[in-house]
């Protein structure tokens, strides 16, 4: 008899569905995989079983509701592995940013009935909630992370943990340090590489959209960007941004908002 | 001939586990032709798992067949991972053998004491076999082996084979022990006050976690046994094996290629110093 | 015998080494820096172009010259094309019964001729081929690149703010690792013959002998170049610094650059020297085949010193301690030389400045600055 093949599923919370796209865009790809494993809900691309048990589910987006924090519990319990794929389901992404405001008055300002939406103070990370075996940093991931990591997990092998800064891809990639040579400010020395330095190749800085990576130093990274004329208002907008609530910017961007007058 | 730049395909012929975490995998190579294969033990070599990457294993004799390779290797990561899923029959690529080996020309015709800690157990085995097979070229055998917890020992049978053989010693210690450990409940290091050490005529070779290997060279310092005469195998992250990619520099030294195995007098400076 | 090429006859250059099937790269300005890109005219250069180099930051600039090689470098080194940033090392098949087979995958293009590579830059190749070319094992995909290369250096008449080869003795005038070595005067260039290569190159040129005066203008140049260096290397980049950095890995420095220090790695990366490159894994979809292959890695990342569970240098202290200790220090135990060519690379393309020469000088107890001759004097 042959082997049955391995499940998947791909979840999505408050989210964009941009990440969901990554697979998508596999292109070719995606039918060799198919041929592989058996996609049993992907909304996007048609199939819908959102209970199914699952070898892998990925996840996109953060959790802001309270449905949503009842459904992540029962998708990890459906599930051998869970991967985040993306800012909002690895850091809560840019809606994370209400975890710094009231959100009841937000509420009360943009919507003529709020007492009809059903919602929670904060939007928070997917590892805020339940046991997360990976994550897949970017806003949004592309098709090579989510398949590196699929066909890792196919052989039940914990996918790369590498967390190189933007700065050595650019290197890698020849492109020319536009902080250095242009006085750009630049967040590639404190994010997560993945992206290919997409910003740098085309001659602006990174934003960050990578969320942090290991052993970051904000602190001089912070004091550069004001040395090139940005106030500390400006530099705290960089780390409040897409990845407000990942570890690392939060506090860097925290620490500056108080100083703004 | 060795295997220096691209591997070559060999096949799973044994598998044992050793523990809940550690196994071993016996490999043959597919092209049975290939005969010039010789690695001194305390050597390694890469082993690559398909699709995932290499990884650095000390190599065993298996003591019976010098065409079959055994691998000792402990779950830690990616690569270990996977191979801990293989089955005989499986295939896995090698390259090798690397580094530099245990110095048992030095030790003919003198005592000869193995101290270890943890997985170390694994590079040393060779050493063992090799003394075992040349017996009459070295004087007495003492291994001390150390593990933490008396269930983390693995290799019990060959201790007990070896306790058994004439001027043979084994001694074992566990930071802490269940009941009927037959050994002694401490550190490594109460078990070199237990043998009785020639210190002028012996080579000692040690293999395991830092720590222990730093408090062994102390204690056998203290007992004046000459520092020429110790001899270490340190691990580094290891990618390339031959020098090139840089990640096991230690100081001056590539240990892949310098290495692993140190005479102490050369690595001493930086053995102690953190970050290196 | 030193020829010269005129202006005029560097097209000619360049289209003797295409007829020879080299593809041609020279610099350019792209990027506001000079990279090296293909070459196919003259006019391409970087005519009228100076930079300004500080730490952390470069800057173009018009020069009052009018001359193609009136600035000291740009981002890269001869290395990209020698150690590539990402290169496949070989492939691996998996039949039915679940064999592999393994094969070596080496480089295919067209050989490479570099124009204008700087003294510094030959340098650091001198010191690759150490590594990656004469030790006990060769690289495969560098020897390759190495026999498909041709080098037309060209000798700096000027020093930028960051340049200290004077110190380490590897520049500005280019002494060796060269076919052919240029030095910019008026209207043209006094060319030196490096190798048979170059020999066979310059006598198709059928280009004029240099005469005394010429060779007098390109010599002086070198002069120049040299007195505008302001920045060295303390014990001119002597083996006396080994020991100094190894009798002082707990000098409080350490922690005061970490407090400073990315932990980026350019540094590493823009480095003519630095070799460490970390292996990379790319399976095929279908399952029955990978290519193994590798990029540049740095001592600067996590990954560098992880091993099994743990990272040897968790903290930037350690790894900005490694990277200082290697490269002026124990490289010397490796390879019999710094690891330091003088470049200034790693202070200008650190993205906050950090000056190793800077840091270098706070624990020898040594100046990085070039006291100016006459001051010393009076």
């Amino acid at each position: 008899m042959e082997e049955a093949k391995p499940r998947i599923a791909i979840h999505k919370f408050t989210s964009c569905d941009g990440c969901q796209l990554a697979f998508l865009h596999l292109g070719e790809d995606l039918l060799k995989l198919a041929e592989k494993v058996d996609i049993v809900h992907f909304v996007e691309m048609g199939p819908i079983n959102p209970t199914a048990k699952v070898d892998v589910a990925y996840v996109e987006g953060s959790i802001s509701t309270p449905e949503e924090a009842k459904r992540i519990r029962e998708i990890r319990a459906n599930s051998r592995y869970l991967v985040t794929i993306g800012a909002c389901a690895t850091a809560g992404g840019i809606q994370a940013l209400r975890n710094f405001a009231d959100t009841k008055s937000w509420m009360q300002a943009i919507y003529a009935t709020p007492e009809t939406i059903s919602t929670l103070d904060t939007a928070t990370a997917i590892s805020n909630h339940v046991k997360v075996d990976y994550e897949i940093y970017g806003c949004p991931v592309n098709s090579q992370q989510v398949l590196a990591s699929l066909l890792s997990l196919l052989q039940k092998v914990t996918p790369s943990a590498r967390r190189d800064k933007v700065c050595l891809e650019c290197k890698r990639l020849g492109y020319v340090c536009v902080m250095v040579a242009k006085g750009e400010p630049c967040m590639g020395p404190v994010t997560h590489t993945g992206c290919g330095a997409l910003c740098p190749s085309l001659g602006r800085g990174c934003y960050a959209c990578y969320g942090p990576a290991e052993n970051i130093n904000t602190e001089a990274l912070t004091q550069w960007l004001s040395s090139l004329g940005l106030s500390d208002a400006e530099i705290s907008r960089r780390f409040l941004f897409i990845q407000n609530s990942a570890p690392g910017f939060k506090e860097a961007g925290l620490k500056l908002k108080k100083k703004v007058p | 001939m060795n295997v220096i730049d691209t591997p070559i395909d060999t096949k799973i012929v044994a598998r044992s586990d050793e523990s809940s975490d550690i196994f071993t995998l016996t490999l043959q190579f597919t092209d049975t032709e290939k005969k010039d294969y010789a690695f001194q033990p305390g050597q390694f070599n890469m082993l690559y798992l398909f699709g995932v990457g290499e990884v650095p294993i000390s190599i065993l004799s298996n003591g019976v067949d010098n065409r079959l390779y055994a691998h000792t290797i402990r779950r830690v990561g990616r690569v270990t991972d996977g191979l801990s899923l293989l089955q005989v029959g499986d295939h896995v690529g090698l390259r090798g053998p690397f580094g530099r080996g245990w110095p048992l020309d030095l030790a003919q015709g003198k005592d000869v004491l193995v101290i270890t800690g943890g997985l170390g157990c694994a590079p040393s085995v060779s050493i063992i076999y090799h003394i075992l097979k040349h017996r009459a070229d070295f004087g007495r055998l003492f291994i001390l082996q150390g593990v933490k917890h008396s269930s983390d020992l693995i290799f019990k049978k060959q201790y007990e084979q070896w306790a058994a053989l004439p001027n043979v010693q084994v001694a074992l210690a566990a930071d802490s022990s269940q009941p009927n450990w037959p050994g002694h409940t401490g550190l490594i290091t109460e078990l070199l006050d237990q043998i009785n050490l020639d210190v002028n005529n012996t080579l000692c070779m040690m293999c395991g976690p830092e720590g222990m290997m730093r408090a062994s060279v102390q204690r056998l310092t203290q007992m004046h046994f000459p520092e020429e005469a110790i001899y270490l195998s340190l691990e580094r992250n290891m990618e390339c094996a031959v020098g090139h990619c840089g990640h096991c520099q230690f100081g001056g030294d590539f240990i892949c290629k310098e290495g692993p195995v140190f005479n102490y007098p050369q690595v001493k400076a930086l053995l102690n110093k953190k970050g290196f | 015998m030193p020829y010269f090429l005129a202006y005029e006859q560097f097209n000619d250059l360049i289209s003797a080494l295409n007829a020879l099937g080299y593809r041609c790269l020279g610099p350019q300005v792209q990027d506001g820096t000079i990279v090296f890109d293909d070459l196919t005219d003259a006019k391409q250069l970087p005519w009228g172009m100076r930079d300004a180099q500080k730490p952390g930051q470069y800057r173009l600039q018009k020069s009052e010259l009018n001359e193609s090689f009136a600035w000291a470098n740009g981002p890269q080194a001869i290395k990209p094309l020698l150690f590539k940033p990402k290169e496949s090392l070989w492939r691996v098949e998996r039949d039915e019964e679940g064999a592999f087979t393994f094969k070596e995958t080496l480089p295919e293009h067209k050989p490479i001729a570099l124009i204008g590579a700087r003294s510094c830059d030959l340098a650091g190749m001198a010191v690759q081929d150490k590594t990656l070319l004469k030790g006990q094992y060769g690289d495969q995909q560098y020897r390759w690149h190495r026999e498909h290369l041709l080098v037309i250096a060209v000798n700096c008449s000027y020093s930028g703010g960051n340049c200290f080869c004077v110190s380490t003795k590897t520049g500005p005038k280019a002494t060796s690792g060269y076919d052919l070595a240029l030095t910019e005067i008026q209207n043209g260039f006094v060319v030196e013959v490096g190798s048979d290569k170059g020999r066979d190159l310059i006598d198709s040129l059928h280009c004029n002998e240099a005469e005394a005066a010429e060779i007098a203008a390109a010599a002086q140049r070198s002069i120049d170049a040299a007195n505008m260096q302001t920045k060295r290397m303390p014990k001119d980049n002597s083996r006396a610094l080994r020991d100094i950095l190894m009798n002082n890995l707990d000098h409080p420095r350490w922690q005061e650059v970490a407090e400073r220090c990315l932990s980026c790695g350019n540094c590493t990366a823009v480095c003519p020297t630095c070799f460490c490159h970390h292996q990379t894994e790319h399976p095929t979809v279908d399952g029955n085949g990978s290519v193994h292959a590798r990029e540049w890695d740095s001592c600067f990342t996590q990954g560098h010193s992880y091993i099994h569970g743990q990272v040897v240098r968790d903290t930037t202290e350690k790894r900005y301690k490694q990277w200082l200790t290697h490269k002026l220090g124990t490289w010397w135990d490796q390879f019999d030389t710094s690891g330091c060519v003088g470049c200034g690379r790693c202070v200008t393309w650190c993205p906050v400045g950090i000056d190793l020469t800077e840091e270098m000088a706070a624990i020898a107890g040594e100046s990085n600055v070039v006291v100016d001759k006459k001051e010393k004097d009076s």
